[in-house]
């Protein structure tokens, strides 16, 4: 626990990607198992344990902090497994057991055992070991560390790519001996059953017009929408179905509906999206349902999703993924003769040149897709981003100028520069409303102009944020404007970033939010 | 009795403790900015303190200075004013005002851990102490500073290829960094900010050992690999840093015990060494003291008053308004 502990303060101060991964590598180096086979499960959310409830700490403290003082402590930290590991005083002597022991024996103990078990803990460790042993029984970590950071960590320190691991990674089991002794060359791969893992997805590259469509047959490939959803990839066997992200991540339990629905013996690609019997709606639309965890069937019945399928990389035990695109397309085509709702085929779009595409592209005030994709006919499935197999060819992005209003300090090497920024438009009252926060899109020397900008003219500080003088227009280019009653202007922006700083502008000419909300909203 | 407002002006004697506007008499408990100004008439305070505020603002930063030792006396009318140690920075000073019938004591900052390089503090008692809170919540309680040194050392042998900004005050802080370095061994070439060389060669005129120091200017740069460079806190996210690749930041403060407050900060090694007290140290010196009364200048006095009033301490909050709140000092 010691280890683990003086790990996680580490990391939660590191925000380099590279220091967390040497810190994460260092960590599986040293430590022993099972115990680096706890912490991997810890860190990548994959350790279940009966959620001890943040309440069940703050009335042990209660019972040895004056209350008063207490809630002053919490008032001031903000945090509460730091406020309650700071304040509980350390008890000479005793050893903090290692980590898998210690979540082995919380897992045994009785719930009248509890309690005096976890006392004894806190009493014998020190502050970091409390805060460590708290952050982790009350579940979430948030350390700013994602599983597939810890997951390359695991790949550097074994040497292998990290999409071996990640094809393996959901057949892996705690302790993960065997992932281990696999990584240090003691064994061989672990060997799982292609149904219970992730493979990882073939990704497209974007479209360069010059380079990649002059010498391009039409004949050649097969154009789909790129659909505005989220990726997802159906693993489906006689034991159940499971859905991944494109990161590899599970998110079955998002979906109960779709899982429970879904019946056969193979691993399908396509894409998620909120609505009903094959129409879909928009991006934000999904969102709501992305945001629940664990949604009720209540909330289900109104926010109904499906998915459009677009490929297959198993079928019945046969491995399709060398077949070419049309091959696999066949295989489809006949699975989808009959209704699998809530799976869908994801239409193809005929097209004999590539105008025509380029103005189906462009087609984009229903929001549903963002443009086309343009595959291969004779491409195989490939992991990762094979070059001229896949292009995307999203939409023209759109812009809109704004009035930088606040500004923020940058991570890793831009930490000295003042290098996010919220930006904002007028509203009916003549009032400056923020409508997004943008931080790419600026060259090395605009950072240089923009920071000495926020510099010289800050009005106000709340804490790590300036509010700056209201003078300076930036033209931001966004991929899509949605509703949204989150943010006092109403709207909000996908993918916001600078496309031209308009230092010349004057504010008065800035489009209002009514304005606005007429030209790319209705 | 000896009557003092809330402002620590001192009636019977027209003399100020540590005012924040020119006077016609002060007392000052040390050189930090936000207790010593240039512009009194009358300085008294201890030769450390005179010297340093001289350094900082110059000869003739008040008309006149009147040094005392700890433990030595100057009687202004009917006042007996006294000084010791407050282990805080050098020189620095708990002030007593004595009367036979009442004794005041203003402890200025302070703190009661025995730290090698400056001379211990002593516990002097009273009727009425006035003490500072900087630290003043249960939350903090500060590890032995050699611990934290010692966790710097092993995160710079493991991580060549950094440069290590340790941010710490340029008066007192930096110094005592610096010194807990070299006697954990440390004896490669420190480097520091150009705000603090003076202040590190008085302390060394005063005996304090902190070995070879250079200035951290970029004719030196392709030297700081693996290298220690001491800046004061507000360089460290500043335009000033940018020259330094491979930047680790570090800082020495009581506020690095709160992780959240490190991580808001960019902090990636949090030093937690303090050169006040922390909440056991203050409630120790008020019970020893055998204080009835305690007033309490500045920091985080809610707490601090509330424990005074559950002991049956009468306890009263000054909030005075110039004190550094940022506890950078």
């Amino acid at each position: 626990m010691k280890a683990f502990s003086n790990l996680l303060s580490d990391l939660i101060l590191t925000s380099s990607r590279n220091r967390k991964l040497s810190l994460l590598e260092q960590y599986f180096s040293s430590t022993p198992d099972p115990d680096r086979g706890y912490a991997l499960a810890a860190l990548t959310g994959s350790l279940n344990f009966k959620n001890i409830k943040s309440s069940f700490f703050k009335d042990l403290i209660k019972e040895k902090q004056d209350e008063h003082l207490f809630d002053l402590s919490y008032d001031y930290v903000g945090d509460l497994a730091e406020t309650i590991s700071l304040l509980w005083d350390q008890e000479k002597g005793g050893n903090m057991p290692k980590l898998s022991s210690l979540f082995e024996n919380l897992k045994k103990a009785k719930t009248n055992e509890l309690k005096n078990h976890i006392i004894n803990i806190l009493n014998i460790s020190t502050a970091d070991q409390r805060w460590a042993f708290i952050k982790l029984f009350t579940g979430g970590l948030r350390i700013g560390v994602s599983s597939r950071l810890v997951k390359q960590a695991l790949a550097n320190y074994g040497n292998v790519d990290l999409e071996e691991i990640e094809k393996i990674w959901h057949g892996l089991r705690l302790p993960y001996i065997n992932l281990f002794s696999w990584l240090e060359n003691k064994s061989s791969k672990p060997k799982i059953s292609i149904y219970d893992i992730f493979h990882p997805m073939m990704l497209a590259h974007p479209l360069v017009v010059e380079k990649d469509l002059v010498a391009a047959n039409p004949k050649d490939f097969v154009a789909e929408y790129k659909w505005d959803g989220i990726r997802v990839q159906i693993v489906s066997h006689g034991e159940g179905c499971r859905l991944y992200s494109r990161t590899g991540d599970e998110v079955s339990k998002s979906f109960p509906e779709i899982i429970k629905t879904i019946q056969g013996n193979f691993v399908l690609d396509g894409e998620l999206l909120a609505g009903i019997n094959n129409n879909p709606k928009t991006f934000n639309d999904l969102q709501q349902r992305l945001n629940k965890k664990a949604p009720s069937e209540k909330f289900i019945e109104k926010n109904p999703c499906f998915i459009k399928v677009y490929d297959v990389l198993f079928f019945n035990g046969n491995d399709l993924r060398d077949k070419t695109l049309i091959e696999r397309k066949k295989v489809l085509n006949s699975y989808f003769s009959t209704n699998r709702s809530p799976m869908f085929l994801s239409e193809t779009i005929e097209f004999k040149d590539w105008r025509f595409l380029d103005k189906i592209r462009d087609i984009s005030n229903k929001q549903i897709h963002e443009g086309v994709m343009i595959k291969s006919v004779f491409s195989p499935y490939i992991a990762g981003r094979p070059r001229g197999k896949w292009f995307k060819w999203k939409r023209n992005p759109k812009n809109v100028d704004a009035i930088i209003m606040y500004a923020q300090r940058g991570h890793g090497k831009r930490s000295s520069f003042y290098s996010d920024y919220t930006f904002g438009v007028f509203n009916k009252e003549k009032e400056l409303v923020p409508i997004g926060k943008a931080y790419s899109g600026f060259t090395d020397e605009e950072l240089n102009r923009l920071d000495k900008f926020v510099r010289s003219k800050t009005i106000n500080r709340f804490g790590p944020v300036r509010e700056v003088e209201k003078t300076l227009v930036v033209e931001i280019a966004f991929d899509e404007m949605s509703l949204s009653n989150r943010h006092k202007s109403g709207i909000a922006l996908r993918f916001p970033r600078f496309k031209r700083i308009r230092w010349d502008k004057p504010t008065n000419e800035v489009e209002t939010l009514d304005q606005i909300r007429k030209n790319f909203l209705e | 009795m000896i009557s003092i407002d809330n402002k620590l002006y001192i009636r019977d004697i027209d003399t100020y403790i540590d005012p924040f506007f020119p006077v016609e008499r002060a007392i000052i408990t040390h050189g930090h900015a936000d207790h010593a100004r240039a512009g009194h008439k009358h300085v008294l305070c201890t030769p450390e303190t005179s010297d340093i505020m001289k350094i900082r603002y110059g000869e003739n930063c008040a008309s006149s200075f009147q040094t005392i030792k700890y433990g030595h006396s100057v009687k202004i009318g009917k006042i007996s004013v006294t000084l010791y140690p407050a282990a805080h920075i050098l020189g620095s000073a708990q002030v007593l005002l004595e009367t036979e019938k009442h004794r005041i004591v203003v402890t200025g900052d302070y703190k009661t851990i025995l730290d090698r390089h400056l001379d211990p503090f002593e516990v002097v008692p009273c009727d009425l102490l006035i003490t500072e809170a900087t630290f003043g919540l249960p939350i903090f309680k500060f590890n032995k500073p050699e611990m934290e040194i010692e966790r710097l050392l092993d995160n710079i042998s493991k991580n060549r290829e950094n440069t290590f900004l340790i941010g710490a005050y340029s008066l007192g802080k930096a110094q005592r960094i610096i010194w807990l370095l070299r006697e954990a061994g440390f004896s490669d070439d420190i480097f520091v900010h150009g705000s603090m060389d003076k202040l590190c060669d008085f302390y060394q005129s005063k005996g304090i050992r902190l070995g070879t120091l250079r200035k951290a200017t970029l004719d030196n740069r392709k030297d700081f690999k693996g290298k220690i460079i001491v800046a004061p806190p507000s360089a460290l996210k500043d335009r000033w840093s940018r020259r330094f690749e491979n930047i680790t930041r570090c800082y020495a403060s009581g506020w690095m015990q709160v992780k959240q407050r490190a991580k808001q900060s960019q902090i990636e090694i949090p030093l937690v060494i303090s050169d006040h007290s922390d909440w056991n140290e203050l409630t120790n010196t008020i019970k020893q003291t055998g204080a009835e009364k305690v007033w309490i200048t500045h920091g985080r006095e809610d707490a601090l008053k509330y424990w005074c009033e559950k002991n049956g301490i009468q306890a009263e909050p000054l909030s005075l308004q110039h004190r550094d709140e940022t506890g950078e000092l």
